[in-house]
């Protein structure tokens, strides 16, 4: 093709609109925190710089407690890791083999990946209520009085309360990508096992799961960064409380934004998730290849 | 990883002798079924308890269909509870922000895959970095903006950051669907003198429909839900989206279970609507973006 002289300029014209949005929108902003993380400010005036003072403050600050929120993030991240990608997987293993019913499970399995976490986080507030939620009535039908809970006020069991609604909402998730997955194998690999005589079971173990492996490596880069950013679910249920028993590094942030103000200790939150994600992602990447 | 694989692997075996042994495809069929009851229970309870007075709710009726289907706690949650404005904000903050996807991400695509230029390939890779960067990257720098130039609580305080955040993604797919258009129709739309803005608006965006309703899905589930930016960034009644609205409304009103439910549950129709005539579409859109997530 000939180039008419306009056609640099064209060029320009069809990728400005995503270069506003995206120079503007995500990659300014995030030279902008990175900045505000080493600034004191609280919104009005200019930002004071006052080098790494916030990184430090906030690893050594009691009140802000970062180590509390991180260890909350891990745990989450390794259940999901330990129990609900394990669980999808015995789904999605199971789903694939032509159950009776199988479109339909997918598709009850998978809804509540779609229903807002508000919608979810608000209906567990009524299922761990004290009084006239669902568990605790459950717990004193069956005669085990003893076991009610204030769910969501205890600081004892807050956080497990929490855990629940989060793992449970995302195992369809993973079903489906997994489910995918061993749906995109050729099927002449699993026929040409099974003459061989590998059990079902075998074939799963030998050449399904190894077959999904890019999928499975997805699967936990999305549950370790999911579990650090995790936000919404938490800021429903408890926002952090009691007593920020349940706090996560994202719920932090925010209240430290908008209730203290603190907006420069709020960007060096924010940086330090961005960092953990990359690191984890790398982490991860690395640790797939290395089993090979 | 393995040791907990293996496990896995050995509950599965009653599965593999179902042609064998029936019994171990009725203990499959339960162990399915009981999973299915407890994703379906949240939602089962959310409708009923929609449709009851506090009565039923809190001793009377706590499980089973409401006695008295008490509609007026819909209206209550309309009239009261503001759900039909909430409603509206969602539905416009959505759809103009995939819209904005749309334009943006088809039109780049355009100029990275059928223009020749150095430096596309370039381009592409600094696009994509989009999709590992969190929303959390942006929120203290975008509220301060937004609030200088007086932007918070407006539609385009959500709208903007929403198309910004989903564009990589749509970037993506349309490279996916750009590439099955087989170049030869270029050329002979060329060699009939259409232009390069000729060749994008008459031959590649009449064929880039599938690529429309795959974005515009992914899009939407994007938007549809969204909380963070959406409770930072708006406060005002006026242009709150479901999900922050739902959430005040359930601060605000927290012993009326009967109205809080039906206001769920009007926020969950939708979606579940929209799941049941798209669900393939749906799963595909999130597979599509997970594969290079």
């Amino acid at each position: 093709m000939h180039r008419p002289f306009s056609y640099k300029l064209n060029i320009f014209l069809f990728l400005l609109p995503a270069l506003i949005l995206f120079i503007g929108i995500l990659i300014a902003p995030i030279v902008m925190s990175a900045y505000y993380s080493l600034t004191e400010w609280n919104g009005l005036g200019t930002p004071a710089f006052i080098g790494f003072k916030n990184y430090v403050e906030l690893f050594t600050s009691k009140s802000i407690n970062i180590t509390r929120a991180l260890k909350n993030a891990m745990l989450l991240a390794l259940l999901s890791v330990c129990i609900q990608l394990p669980f999808s997987l015995l789904l999605a293993l199971t789903l694939s083999r032509h159950v009776k019913g199988e479109r339909w499970y997918l598709a009850i399995y998978f809804m509540p990946v779609l229903i807002s976490s508000v919608v979810i986080g608000q209906l567990w507030i009524k299922i761990y209520n004290p009084e006239y939620g669902a568990l605790n009535m459950f717990l004193r039908s069956i005669g085990l009085d003893s076991w009610t809970r204030i769910w969501l006020g205890d600081k004892n069991v807050a956080f497990g309360a929490c855990l629940v609604p989060i793992l449970w909402q995302y195992v369809g998730y993973h079903m489906l990508l997994m489910y995918a997955g061993i749906k995109g194998m050729p099927a002449d690999l699993n026929e040409a096992a099974m003459l061989d005589g590998c059990t079902p079971a075998q074939v799963s173990w030998y050449i399904t799961i190894p077959y999904i492996r890019p999928i499975l490596r997805v699967s936990v880069i999305f549950a370790v960064t999911g579990s650090l950013k995790s936000f919404d679910m938490i800021y429903v249920l408890t926002n952090g409380g009691p007593n920020h028993a349940t706090e996560l590094p994202s719920t932090l942030m925010i209240n430290l934004l908008f209730l203290r103000n603190r907006y420069g200790m709020g960007s060096t939150i924010a940086v330090m998730l961005i960092v953990l994600c990359f690191f984890f992602a790398m982490l991860i990447n690395f640790m797939f290849k290395e089993e090979k | 990883m393995s040791a907990r694989s293996t496990k896995v692997n050995q509950a599965d075996i009653p599965v593999a002798d179902q042609h064998h042994f029936k019994w171990t495809d009725v203990l499959v069929q339960v162990g399915l079924v009981l999973w299915a009851i407890i994703c379906l229970f949240p939602v089962y309870w959310m409708f009923t308890f929609s449709l009851k007075s506090n009565e039923e709710i809190f001793g009377a009726n706590v499980m089973g269909l409401p006695q008295k289907w008490l509609w007026e706690n819909y209206s209550r949650a309309l009239n009261v509870g503001n759900m039909g404005q909430y409603f509206l904000n969602s539905l416009i903050v959505t759809v103009v922000s995939i819209v904005f996807v749309l334009i943006a991400s088809i039109m780049a695509t355009y100029a990275m895959t059928r223009l020749q230029w150095k430096g596309r390939k370039k381009m592409n890779s600094f696009f994509m970095l989009g999709l590992t960067i969190p929303i959390h990257a942006a929120i203290v720098p975008l509220y301060t903006t937004l609030s200088r130039l007086s932007m918070l609580n407006t539609y385009w305080a959500l709208i903007i950051p929403y198309a910004a955040f989903s564009l990589s993604m749509g970037i993506l797919i349309s490279i996916g669907f750009m590439g099955d258009i087989p170049y030869d129709l270029d050329e002979a739309a060329f060699l009939d003198g259409c232009g390069v803005w000729g060749i994008f608006f008459r031959v590649i965006v009449p064929l880039m429909l599938p690529a429309v309703s795959t974005i515009g899905i992914y899009t939407f589930l994007q938007c549809w839900n969204e909380l963070m930016f959406a409770t930072v960034f708006i406060s005002k009644e006026a242009y709150k989206t479901l999900p922050v609205g739902i959430q005040g409304l359930s601060g605000q009103y927290t012993t009326e279970w009967g109205p809080i439910g039906a206001a769920l549950a009007m926020a969950t129709i939708p979606m579940l609507v929209v799941y049941i005539f798209l669900s393939k579409q749906i799963q595909e859109s999130f597979i599509a973006g997970a594969v290079k997530g």
